[in-house]
């Protein structure tokens, strides 16, 4: 009877989705070792690999500053600064991905080229630098750039809430110690703002390497695309597609699992 | 006259006027002299948290003015920093910066305010939180510690800006009763010291102690002030004696 209602507490504690991901994990690589087809198409995918992987830190680092930027000009006492930074979240906010990825790429890219011309006019007339093109920018540099655009607004309204959730106590106590409006921000504000949010920044990691999937779209040779023609050249759709979905969740599911353990991690802090 | 601290005549509106709008000052004056200890007491709503945080423009007023030595508070460009070096804060809430240990949250205003080199900010935080009785409490996080220890540090945080006068908010408020004390002994010291206080709070045992004068407000307006013995045992006003009916 004991025993029993140990299993039964033990089995009640275990968390069952994941060991059935593990194991069909484990089935799935177990196959691809042993079956020659498969081993071809994980050698052809694993070479996106590096695309999807760096296409994402970098949209996410870059995203993260210009959000810390966005989100602190959202919570300014400056109307103009609160103003255009809460236009340009909805505006974003607004628009699928998709379309800000072909707005950025077809549109955004030749722009930029025709700005940075008219900005480097004099030296480009006196021969000092080319003249830019459309061209000069990679498909995988324009992609980067409209995940980054995109996922700055999300990340801004990130940092918003977190400088909201700091007590208004906080800031008082600050300005009656002599700090100004930017010491309170820097030293007083952030630093509980950022750890407040620390899980929900890196839930957007997460989201923003699915999200790099779209970059397939232009081209770009990350692991959805380099799949995508595999397997319209050889038909192995199941195969190639499972391979595909193999690599996302190893990534995700594991930095899923590292955003729960530092939430956890976190709440036993500010519990103590 | 010779005030260390002067409120004239000071107005505060919260919210409009037109409509029901809250008067939480209406028409203030107020001399505090150097060492001078002055109680606010008053039932809630009746303006004496305003008027503290007034005095070092947490709050704005809407007329009237508010003189720290010989620097106007009240001006459009005043020199707030100053202000706030001149006139430290106590909060009921604490208030403690809770990503900093105690040494940190006391030696922070220091080092940016004053630009005190960050090893003698240290000393001197260190002496502060002996003096309060924190001396082995330096590393501590606020969290880890009792709400009377939390609020000593606070006082140590604001007199390590070495503040001419020290305002405090309902200091002991929020705290559980076994732990006024502790907190009160600190104040009443800073007292014996010739510390230049405004608090607003309802403890009479400091008030007989330490107080020079208690000031009774109600509705925005001070009703009648004296002496703690005089104000406590033949007050004048008949709101007086019901307000301290309540309380005592």
């Amino acid at each position: 009877m004991t025993n029993g209602r140990r299993a039964a507490r033990i089995a009640a504690g275990v968390p069952w989705w994941l060991v059935l991901l593990v194991g069909l994990g484990a089935i799935a690589l177990g196959t691809a070792l042993a079956d020659a087809s498969y081993r071809v198409i994980f050698g052809a995918v694993a070479r996106g690999f590096g695309v999807t992987i760096g296409v994402a830190l970098a949209s996410y680092a870059a995203s993260l500053a210009l959000g810390l930027l966005l989100g602190l000009a959202r919570s300014s006492r400056l109307r103009p600064l609160r103003e255009a930074s809460t236009f340009y979240i909805e505006l974003v906010r607004g628009l699928p991905m998709l379309v800000i990825l072909y707005y950025i790429a077809f549109v955004g890219a030749p722009a930029l080229a025709e700005v940075l011309n008219g900005l480097l006019a004099p030296l480009i007339r006196a021969g000092a630098v080319k003249a830019f093109q459309a061209r000069d920018f990679s498909f995988a540099t324009r992609a980067g750039l409209a995940l980054t655009l995109g996922y700055a607004a999300f990340i801004a309204e990130i940092f918003r809430a977190g400088i909201e959730s700091v007590d208004k106590g906080q800031v008082e106590a600050a300005h009656a110690l002599g700090l100004s409006h930017s010491q309170t921000m820097l030293r007083v504000v952030l630093p509980q703002a950022v750890k407040n949010v620390l899980p929900a920044l890196a839930n957007e990691f997460v989201a923003i390497i699915k999200d790099s999937a779209l970059v397939s779209v232009l081209g770009v040779q990350d692991i959805t695309q380099i799949g995508k023609v595999y397997a319209a050249s050889t038909f192995k759709f199941f195969e190639t597609y499972n391979v595909v979905a193999f690599f996302y969740l190893c990534m995700t599911v594991s930095l899923s699992m590292l955003v729960r353990a530092l939430e956890r991690r976190l709440k036993r802090e500010s519990a103590r | 006259m010779s005030g260390f601290i002067r409120v004239v005549d000071a107005v505060k509106t919260f919210g409009d006027p037109e409509r029901g709008g809250v008067r939480a000052l209406d028409g203030v004056s107020l001399e505090v002299a150097r060492g001078e200890v002055v109680l606010v007491i008053g039932p809630s709503g009746s303006g004496k948290s305003t008027l503290l945080r007034a005095v070092n423009r947490l709050e704005r007023l809407d007329s009237g003015g508010i003189w720290i030595g010989d620097d106007e508070v009240t001006a459009r460009r005043a020199d707030l920093r100053r202000i706030r070096e001149d006139a430290g804060m106590v909060f009921q809430s604490f208030n403690l910066f809770s990503h900093m240990s105690v040494i940190d949250n006391v030696t922070l205003a220091p080092r940016l305010v004053r630009r005190t080199p960050a090893r003698e900010a240290l000393e001197e935080g260190r002496a502060i939180l002996e003096r309060v009785g924190l001396g082995d409490k330096l590393d501590a996080y606020p969290r880890q510690l009792s709400g009377g220890q939390q609020q000593r540090a606070a006082i140590a945080r604001a007199l390590a800006m070495n503040p001419k006068a020290l305002l405090f908010d309902e200091p002991t408020s929020a705290l559980d009763p076994e732990m006024i004390k502790e907190v009160l002994d600190v104040m009443t010291a800073l007292a014996d010291d010739g510390m230049t206080m405004m608090v607003v709070s309802h403890e009479m045992g400091f008030a007989r102690a330490a107080a020079d004068r208690v000031v009774f407000m109600d509705r925005g307006r001070i009703v009648e002030q004296g002496t703690p013995d005089e104000l406590f045992a033949s007050p004048r006003e008949a709101r007086t004696k019901e307000f301290l009916g309540h309380i005592l």
